[in-house]
Formats: structure tokens, sequence, C-alpha cells
């Protein structure tokens, strides 16, 4: 169970530029939730995963995981149970590393970055087999730069690395917004197939309406900080693409746009 | 024959330097300016531990920690103070200035009839009368071996890719779970114990510290960083240390024959400011690398 409990945030206090962007923010998401995030440009979507996963401080509230108090634990702390994929290919892996460092990396994550070798040559047939479902063909290239590979290459290799070891919620920001619509769908039925045999609570943000609705069991609509939407279960099953965007085009009247 | 040579032993010896400067530069990108003082540290070490007739051979690896020490105190400054790298790395040199002083005792230590690393009993006994000119290059060329592979050795271990990923992309590091102000602490401490321990090996094989001489050391280790990954990056058989080591003979080599030519020894520091610039200019390593800034999103 994660819970946002009357989280303040406010960017740039006392200056011309002050935004208060949230107010007695609440949220609760339930283990093994698949919650799809939809919104406006602007609207705290991405925000709202900072604040989750510590990389931004908030003002007041409470971040609890399991009743757990998460507010004053580091943002490097908090990312040993939250596997995270960002909107930019490049920031999910090491470029001057190639595909087998990159990969070995992430799966001794949560354990000693000792003396020990870096890469464990007994796993590379184990990483092999997790690169070729992707079907990308990445798994001949286990010794290619990771920054000569294509940005839909980088972001499945990263959703692999993010995914490979336990984790307790895994954090997508628009991570198909970079990617040609082919590749954008491998990596969704991808990153559907691991959150289903993971069983692992998610929090997926996507500009593509038809991945919100397609995908997962609850959608949360956001605007100027607040959550305007919130459907799961049957309720969310029924919901149309187009009843979603009817609620975007009412909310942009609203704004004068 | 004897310009080849103090080439040789004094590229190798600034080659350890440029390794550690190779660490914070290259890997961690990180101008670090402390090294102007932990250098001459590890000379002043030295030489007052040798004057007091501590081993020759103990004060390698003291000098390393020292340097350590030092590499860490910027790390924290940089790290839990928030100070800006390039600042931190001035801070600790301006400092190390007065260290350097109260460890030697004075602006200048000779210790010309002392036992070295060069100079002892067992060496002199085991290298035959006609190879006593090459001793002293043999020598570097043992240690710098060593120390090359024990970095590389590092680079290729867990703690070592965190160093690389941390350099290349410090948000993939937290996403590790891991602190990445803990990893650039670690960098700088490798990197300004090799330096210190290049200052060590610098001061025995010169015997003496001098208060000056780390003025300007930041640069030369730069310039050998530069010209090493810079003009053999498409030599596959070459590791990028081995490019480093090379870089930094090629750079002594460049200064030598400067003088050489006739140019006067007082015009040196100007040489060495032209010559990093023509360097940066064709290395084309002006910029600073981009995607540190980026904001997460
Ligand atoms: N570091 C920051 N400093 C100041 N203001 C910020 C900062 N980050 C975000 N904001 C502001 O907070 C608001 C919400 O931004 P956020 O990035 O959370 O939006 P978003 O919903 O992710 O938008 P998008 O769909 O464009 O990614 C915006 O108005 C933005 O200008
Ligand atoms: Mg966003």
């Amino acid at each position: 169970m994660l819970e946002l409990i009357n989280i303040n945030k406010n960017y740039n206090p006392g200056s011309v530029n002050e935004l208060c962007l949230f107010q007695n923010f609440n949220l609760k998401i339930a283990d093994g939730e698949f919650v799809a995030v939809v919104g406006s440009n602007g609207s705290g979507k991405t925000s709202m995963l900072n604040i989750i996963c510590g990389s931004i401080d908030i003002d007041s509230g409470k971040i609890a995981v399991n009743g757990e108090d998460m507010s004053g634990k580091r943002d490097f702390f908090r990312h040993r149970k939250i596997g995270r994929v960002y909107q930019d290919p490049s920031k999910g892996t090491c470029p001057s590393m190639n595909i087998l460092e990159n990969m070995s990396i992430a799966d001794n994550k949560g354990k000693k970055y000792g003396l020990g070798r870096g890469v464990n040559k007994a796993r590379t047939e184990y990483y092999r087999e997790l690169l070729s479902r992707l079907n990308l063909g990445l798994e001949d290239k286990l010794y290619t730069q990771v920054g000569s590979l294509s940005g839909g290459q980088r972001q499945a290799l990263a959703l692999l690395m993010s995914t490979m070891t336990p984790i307790e919620f895994l954090i997508l920001d628009e991570h198909t917004a970079a990617l040609d619509p082919k590749t954008a769908e491998i990596i969704m039925e991808l990153t559907d197939k691991i959150v289903r045999e993971k069983r692992v609570t998610t929090i997926m943000v996507t500009h593509n309406l038809r991945y919100a609705v397609e995908y997962g069991n609850r959608i949360l609509m956001m605007h100027e900080g607040n959550v305007i939407l919130d459907k799961a279960g049957e309720e969310k099953k029924q919901l149309q693409i187009e009843e979603i965007m009817g609620v975007f085009n009412k909310i942009s009247v609203e704004c004068g746009n | 024959m004897t310009l080849l040579l103090s080439v040789l032993e004094q590229g190798m010896i600034y080659a350890i330097m440029a390794l550690g400067v190779y660490i914070t530069y290259k890997i961690l990108d990180f101008p670090d300016l402390t090294v102007d003082g932990s250098f001459p540290m590890g000379a002043a070490i030295t030489c007052m531990l040798i004057a007091s007739g501590v081993n020759p051979l103990l004060t390698l690896f003291i000098t390393f920690a020292a340097g350590a020490l030092v590499g860490i105190c910027t790390g924290l400054i940089h790290v839990k103070l928030k100070v800006r790298d390039l600042l931190s790395g001035i801070i600790m040199m301006t400092a190390l200035y007065t260290v350097n002083l109260r460890i030697a005792g004075k602006a200048n230590l000779p210790i010309y009839n002392m036992n070295t690393i060069f100079d002892n009993g067992f060496i002199n006994a085991i290298f035959p009368e006609g190879m006593s000119v090459y001793k002293t290059v043999i020598i570097i060329l043992v240690i710098l071996m060593i120390t090359k592979y024990l970095l590389d050795g590092y680079m290729s271990t867990k703690s070592g890719f965190l160093l690389r990923a941390v350099g290349d992309n410090d948000i993939i590091v937290t996403s590790l779970g891991v602190d990445k102000g803990l990893v650039k602490i670690v960098g700088l401490a490798i990197a300004n114990g090799l330096v210190s321990l290049s200052g060590c090996i610098f001061a025995q094989q010169q015997r003496y510290f001098d208060i000056s001489m780390g003025t300007g050391t930041v640069v030369i280790g730069l310039a050998s960083v530069i010209i090493g990954t810079s003009l053999f990056k498409k030599v596959t058989f070459l590791n990028i240390t081995s490019s480093v080591v090379l870089g930094s003979l090629l750079y002594k080599g460049c200064v030598a024959l400067a003088i050489r030519m006739g140019l006067p020894p007082m015009d040196l520091k100007l040489i060495t400011a032209v010559l990093f610039l023509i360097i940066l200019v064709v290395g084309m390593d002006r910029k600073r690398r981009g995607g540190r800034y980026v904001r997460t999103n």
C-alpha cells in the first residue's frame, strides 16, 4: 500500500515564479494495482512520481509505504524498492558501458557493490534469454556500447534493467513517448507482461489515451495538481477513449484554450 | 640518450598522476584542482618520512593513503556541503599549501644522501654495474605497470562499474539504490591517492621536496589525459589507461623538446599553458560533456 497524505508542494517559494502545485493532495494505491495516469502538460504527473521516489522534497505531508513514513528517507534509499523508467531513454542506462555490463550492474541491485567481478559470466546466457524476449536483436549485441543503440533499444533495455531484481513498485514516466509506434507497442506489451508476472504495483504516466484505457486496472486523470478522475476495476473496463477525451476537452475549455 | 631517459622517467611518474586525473576528469566529469596540492603533499610526506628514517618502500603506501584522505575531504566538501566541483578543489588546494609546509617544516626539503626506492642496498646489489643508469627507469616502469593493472582490475569490479556509471549517468546510480555522492567520494579518493603516489615517486627521483613543485600539475594531468584519449581512441588494442600513459609520455616529450630547442626553462609554465590551449582546441575537448545538468523529468 502506497499512500500520499496531505502533500503540499510549492515550486520556487517566495519568488515571482512561485507555483503552488499540490495542496493537500491525497492518493492511495493498493498492492498489485496497475495505475495509468493521464493529464495535460504541467498537471503534475512527473512531480507526483518525483515526490513518491524522493527525487524532490515536499513542503509538508507524508508518503507512506505499508504504513511506514518515507518522507524523511533519501532518494537512493527509496529506489531500492522501486524500478523506474524515464521518458528520456538515456536516463535508464549507462551509455559508455556495453549491454552486458549494463545488465550486470542492474542485476546486482540490492546487493553490495564490492570488489567482486563486475560481470558474472555465468549469468550471460540468462541475460541473452531476457534480451531475446524483446525481439529487437539485442541478444547478439551484448558487447555493443549502449550509447550507440537507438532510443527504443535503450528504452527496452532500461525496462529490463529496472525490473530484473525484486521490486515493490514500478514507476514509468511516459516511457514509450520517445519511441516509434511499433516499438512503443512492443515496449507496452512487455511492460504489461512484466507487471503481470511480477505482480508489481505500477504507476504509468502516459499521454497515449489508448494505452491508458487498454492497460492497467485503474486510471487517474490529473489537472493542476488534482486528481479529477479516478476509476478502477469494472468501472475502468467500461471506460471508452471518447469519454476520457470528453473530460480532457472540458477542462481545456474551462482553462480558456 | 640522457634526454630520452629523463623524458621516460618523468613521463612515467607523471603518468601515474594522469591516471588519477583521468578518473576525476573523464570518468567523474569533475575538474579536480586538489591535484595541485596532493601532488606536492605526496612529495612532502615522502621527504619528511625518508629524512626521519622510514623505509622508502613504505612511503609509497603511506602517500597513497594520505592522498586518498585528501580526496575524501574534497568529496565531502562537494557532496555534503554542496560546494561546486571547481571550488571544492580550489579550497583543498589552498589549504594543502599550508599543510605541505607544515609536513615538510620548510619550503624546501632535500633528501640527497638518503636511501630511496631507486637507491638502496638491495636495489644497488641486484642491478649490475653497467645497468645502473637504467635502474630508475626500470623501477618506475614496474611501479607504473602495477598501478595501471590494479586500476584496470578495479574498473572491472562491481564497485568500479558504479564509478563508471556515476560519471556517465548518475541518475542510474540512484535508481540502483546507491548513494551517488558516496561513489563520487570513492572516485576522488582513488584519484588523489594516485596523484599523491606520483608525487612520492617524483620526490624520490628528484631527491627533494619543494613547495612550488605542485603548481600546474593539474594542467599536465589534463593535457596528458586529453592527448592520450583523443589521439589513441581509434587504436583498438590500447585500452584507455594505456592511452593516458602514452599521452603523458608524449606530453613530457614535447615539453623536453621545446626546452632542448632553446626555450629558456623560465618560460616553462607559459609553454605548458600554450601547449595545453593548443591541445584543448585541437582535441575539441573545450565544452563539457552534455547531459550533466538535465533536470530529472
Ligand atoms: N523543478 C521545477 N521547478 C519549478 N517548477 C517546476 C519544476 N518541475 C516542475 N515544475 C512545474 O510544475 C508543474 C508540473 O510539472 P510536471 O513536470 O509535474 O508536469 P507533468 O504533468 O509531468 O507534465 P508533462 O505532461 O509535460 O510531462 C509545471 O507547471 C512545471 O512548470
Ligand atoms: Mg512529465
